[in-house]
């Protein structure tokens, strides 16, 4: 029996939103001797698994799912992929 | 005379819903409690949003919220006219909602903050400022994490242009809102968001100021005065 596919969205804030949780981490860097880094943006992983196959009408709903409630369109973007 | 009834929703996280109706009662009209699973507002005449952490801020502030039944209801009212305003997490949900444009994001420093902050008002106009002057600086305390307000430059601009930034923050920047926004109205001129607490400023006894009652003293003028059905549009 195949294994329930898991679909991946991830979520990050559009390029000129300013990440203040990213430049932060770019702070704690320098305290780690690492100083060749030069850009740190954060952002949210979902891992979604669903109940047997994925059918076109779902995917759709993943995609709605993603842009309505999973991230916000005014200030974030959204990438969705299927991991078999 | 009619009594003005005003909603105060309570979603699972809510911190200000019962100071947000002791300022309603203050400013003389009828706090009217809601609940975030109903898809009733019960004939109230407006409705506030209050702050707090609505869903423990999961996700996104405002983001859960905003699919809550009572929400529904509360946009189509708003759609018709009903003057809303949204104060801190209340703000995030209508801008989650699209009733307003733009998005709250974390504070530029990061810190959660917390003082009693100047405001200058710009709009008075509103159903919720018109008891102010424009250019009257008031002090009302201002506590949040997330509260810069971010939109793009031409949503900016015309927020600019069309006179529908409400308040802006006096002296330093306390959040990195976008050209010091503190809070915005829609085009229509009846809903309004406020990233400050108008609600902690009513009463001498616990607040900075009693500046905050205009808001709610604002509501029930405009309800008054429009004989509780329509209310006229900001520009």
């Amino acid at each position: 029996m195949p294994t329930a596919p898991r679909v991946i969205v991830e979520v990050m804030l559009k390029p000129e939103i300013l990440d203040p949780q990213g430049r932060a981490i770019i702070g704690a860097l320098g305290r780690l001797g690492i100083t060749d880094v030069v850009d740190v943006r954060q952002g949210k992983r979902f891992e979604i698994t669903l109940d047997g196959a994925l059918a076109d009408a779902s995917l759709d709903d993943l995609h709605r799912v993603a842009a309505e409630l999973l991230s916000n369109p005014v200030i974030e973007d959204y990438e969705l992929r299927i991991e078999a | 005379m009619t009594t003005v009834r005003v909603g105060v929703v309570s979603f699972p996280g809510s911190l200000d819903d019962q100071d947000a109706a002791r300022a309603v009662s203050l400013a003389g009209a009828e706090p009217v409690r809601l609940w975030h699973a109903d898809a009733d507002l019960r004939s109230v005449d407006a409705v506030i949003l209050p702050g707090g952490f609505s869903y423990g801020d999961y996700l996104r502030c405002g983001a859960i919220a905003k699919f809550a039944p009572v929400m529904g209801a509360l946009v189509d009212a708003a759609n018709d006219g009903m003057p809303v305003l949204g104060i801190c997490n209340g703000f995030q949900i209508l801008c989650e909602s699209g009733l307003l444009p733009g998005a709250l994001t974390r504070n530029d420093h990061l810190h959660f903050i917390c003082r009693d902050q100047p405001l200058i008002i710009e709009n008075a106009s509103t159903p919720w400022t018109q008891s102010f002057e424009i250019g009257e600086t008031i002090v009302v305390p201002l506590k949040n994490g997330e509260g810069g307000y971010v939109a793009d430059e031409s949503t900016l601009d015309m927020l600019e242009a069309e006179g529908r930034i409400i308040a802006r923050y006096v002296g330093a920047n306390p959040n990195g809102s976008r050209r010091n926004i503190a809070g915005i109205t829609n085009a229509r001129g009846n809903v309004v968001g406020l990233m400050p607490h108008p609600e902690h400023a009513v009463e001498d006894l616990t607040g900075p100021s009693t500046d905050g009652l205009g808001f709610f003293m604002s509501a029930l003028k405009a309800l008054t005065r429009d004989g509780l059905t329509s209310v006229s549009p900001a520009n």
